[in-house]
């Protein structure tokens, strides 16, 4: 059975392939699609549903592949969507080249979460001029003219680092404690923004100071990596903060080589609560996970309704986020969806 | 004198320098302990996180020595792991041994198709072996993503662990098994003529095919073991976090590798090639990522730090600096005898 199972993908493998050249054909032969888009719905083809366009970032954590899932999972043709997906393998020369592509395709709306903040304008003034609505999820762009998108849809990244932040000052301040930081991808929105967020909500507090600074790009054998570097540095490390929860597993992975235990002799805190986040911090490897929650399908189905309908949308949604202690966290574990 | 125009002198030099700037920043870098029976110290995690890189390199210097290069490494270190973990993950006994002995077995006998395929498309179809490998570096990942379903794979199976964090004898599996793959190659290149037999396809493929050299299986087997090597790296780098990361497993070890490769003295154009020195590219490469952390250098300069380490290396070995820097010495100028100096036994 298992045996029939790995067959399939590999032949989905194949197939995918092919499918994926095909496309990039698409996409480099037609440039005239300019006003062809002027009807909207002219390129949608199938009826009644709404033609997405949707370029994810990639598969680079825990939380990206919850985030795909639920966007593949809302945005069906069963609720009146038919989305076409891609994956920039985090790069966004990928990403501008499957937007241009769903611009000639004449997608009635295109959705993405941006790689990195900038060089968006020219892209979006081509999907503007093909008049194609964008949504941006999960990440924003610093575009000036804000006329480009009609929405962003995510997390308040500042306010989470905030979050993960206060909690230290009050379940560990009173002592003096030494911070190593795990920082994601330099320059990624949610990087920079989760390390502000952090320092902001520590200055006020002497005891606490972070010792050491290094990025784990977000992912797991980086974060491993970077933490065996700051045990063998420093020698006296109280806490972990990971700017995910994948580069904390990571951490956890260093911390009981070094014959340490993880969450007891250094804590952890971390932010996205995936699954194998949460696991761990019921299993008291980590100590408090900020959410990030990866469920955008549902508002990302509505907000495209509202504007292929010509309703107004707000600019910005921002996502209602949790936060976990271990308590909480075997609480809400069983009925976690990612 | 001698010792400074050895190949391998400044490779090394810069390996040394790398270190000692580490104990200068923590004293107690190269201090090595026992902790739960087995070694730990900063060199231990160097060489534990070199293994993996160490054994794709490993491949890569065969390969370029018959004037190849293998591009796909990256993407069968993410499908060795990706496949190794779904079948681990989606079993009923992910705990036993034998689950985990099957699924290496798989995972190992798919890399080594992948490498056949490699090498079918150089040596038989007579493909450039850049566009020949690029197929697969492009299309693998994206098999490796249909494998895991887009999906971080996570297992817990003490038995798959031992590749990547265990011990044995106090040392990591990890660069037990690299490092005795590593003297296998040694010793079959280097003891037998097959090594010989690699470097004459690389200098000259059309010549030594006359003089009577199967350079076609030549060139296929070693396409073949680079992808067994990469298979083999790919399983170290899934057990060391327990996890298929079908997008950042082995992400860019291929440059690595080639770095490595090339750090360690071997030339691109094919032909001669060190071991040795590969082994030592490899342990600077990790060192450096390790530098990086403990020197504390910003996230944002990493990339320049590495690269001016790198290029420093690599233009002391450039064959016209060293001319220059032979004829300053007072003995007079000693031209091309560094180039044409034979090839040291490896390892």
């Amino acid at each position: 059975m298992k045996t029939t199972n790995f067959t399939k993908r590999m032949f989905a493998a194949g197939a995918a392939g092919i499918m994926a050249l095909s496309l990039t054909a698409c996409g480099g032969g037609d440039s005239g699609g300019g006003d062809a888009g002027a009807g909207g719905d002219s390129g949608g083809g199938d009826g009644d549903l709404i033609s997405v366009g949707f370029s994810q970032v990639g598969a680079e954590s825990g939380w990206r592949a919850a985030n795909t899932k639920s966007i593949q999972d809302t945005l069906t043709e069963e609720n009146g969507f038919d989305l076409s997906f891609s994956d920039a393998q985090q790069k966004q020369e990928n990403q501008i080249q499957a937007i241009r592509s769903y611009i000639a395709q004449g997608v009635d709306v295109i959705a993405f979460s941006p790689v990195v903040e900038s060089g968006w304008d020219a892209v979006l003034e081509e999907a503007k001029a093909a008049d194609i609505p964008v949504v941006l999820t999960d990440r924003s762009v610093d575009s000036q003219d804000e006329t480009l998108y009609e929405s962003f849809i995510g997390s308040d990244f500042v306010l989470e680092g905030e979050t993960a932040g206060k909690w230290v000052v009050d379940n560990l301040g009173s002592e003096p404690l030494n911070v190593v930081e795990l920082q994601g991808t330099t320059g990624a929105a949610p990087a920079v923004d989760r390390k502000a967020g952090f320092e902001s909500a520590i200055e006020g507090n002497p005891n606490i100071k972070i010792i050491a600074s290094q990025t784990g790009n977000f992912t797991r054998t980086e974060g491993r990596q970077v933490m065996e570097g700051f045990l063998q540095a420093n020698p006296d490390i109280d806490l972990v903060y990971a700017h995910n929860d994948d580069m904390g597993l990571g951490a956890i992975e260093a911390i009981e080589a070094a014959g340490l235990q993880p969450g007891v002799d250094i804590k952890i805190v971390t932010i996205d609560a995936v699954k194998d986040g949460m696991q761990a911090l019921v299993d008291g490897k980590i100590n408090y996970i900020v959410e990030c929650n990866p469920l955008l399908g549902p508002d990302l189905a509505d907000i495209i309704k509202d504007v292929v309908a010509g309703n107004p949308v707000e600019k910005r949604i921002v996502v209602e986020d949790k936060a976990f202690d271990q308590a909480a966290a075997a609480e809400a574990l069983p009925t976690r969806e990612y | 004198m001698q010792l400074v125009r050895h190949r391998l002198f400044w490779p090394l030099v810069a390996l040394v320098a790398l270190l000692v700037a580490n104990t200068i920043n923590t004293p107690s870098f190269m201090s090595v302990r026992v902790q739960d029976g087995h070694l730990f110290g900063a060199l231990i995690d160097i060489m534990r996180n070199s293994a993996p890189l160490l054994l794709v390199a490993l491949g890569m210097t065969l390969v370029i020595a018959t004037r190849g290069i293998d591009l796909s490494v990256g993407a069968v270190v993410a499908i060795s792991g990706a496949v190794a973990l779904s079948f681990i993950g989606s079993s009923p006994n992910p705990e036993a041994l034998s689950t985990v002995l099957v699924a290496v077995g798989i995972a190992l006998a798919l890399c080594f198709v992948l490498g056949v395929w490699n090498g079918f498309l150089v040596s038989v179809l007579g493909i450039q072996p850049i566009i020949a490998t690029l197929v697969l570096m492009t299309a693998g990942r994206g098999i490796a993503m249909l494998i895991t379903e887009g999906q971080i794979t996570t297992i817990t199976s003490p038995a798959y662990r031992v590749i990547g964090s265990g011990f044995w004898l106090g040392l990591p599996v990890s660069i037990l098994i690299a490092g005795g793959i590593f003297a296998l190659v040694a010793v079959l290149t280097r003891r037998t003529a097959l090594g010989m037999l690699i470097e004459a396809v690389g200098i000259n493929p059309e010549a030594s095919r006359l003089a009577g050299v199967q350079s076609r299986s030549i060139v296929w087997t070693v396409y073949a073991m680079t992808g067994l090597f990469a298979g083999i790296a790919g399983l170290m780098i899934s057990s060391n976090v327990m996890a298929a990361d079908a997008n950042n497993a082995g992400l860019f070890i291929e440059l690595d590798a080639i770095l490595a490769v090339v750090i360690g003295g071997t030339s691109l154009a094919g032909g001669k090639f060190s071991l040795g020195g590969t082994l030592i590219g490899a342990f600077i490469i990790q060192t450096l990522t390790l530098t990086v952390t403990i020197l504390g250098i910003s996230p944002s300069v990493t990339p320049l730090f590495k690269a001016i380490v790198v290029i420093a290396v690599v233009l002391m070995q450039a064959p016209v600096v060293r001319r220059t820097m032979a004829s300053r010495r007072p003995q007079g100028p000693r031209p091309a005898a560094v180039e044409s100096k034979p090839v040291e036994v490896a390892a």
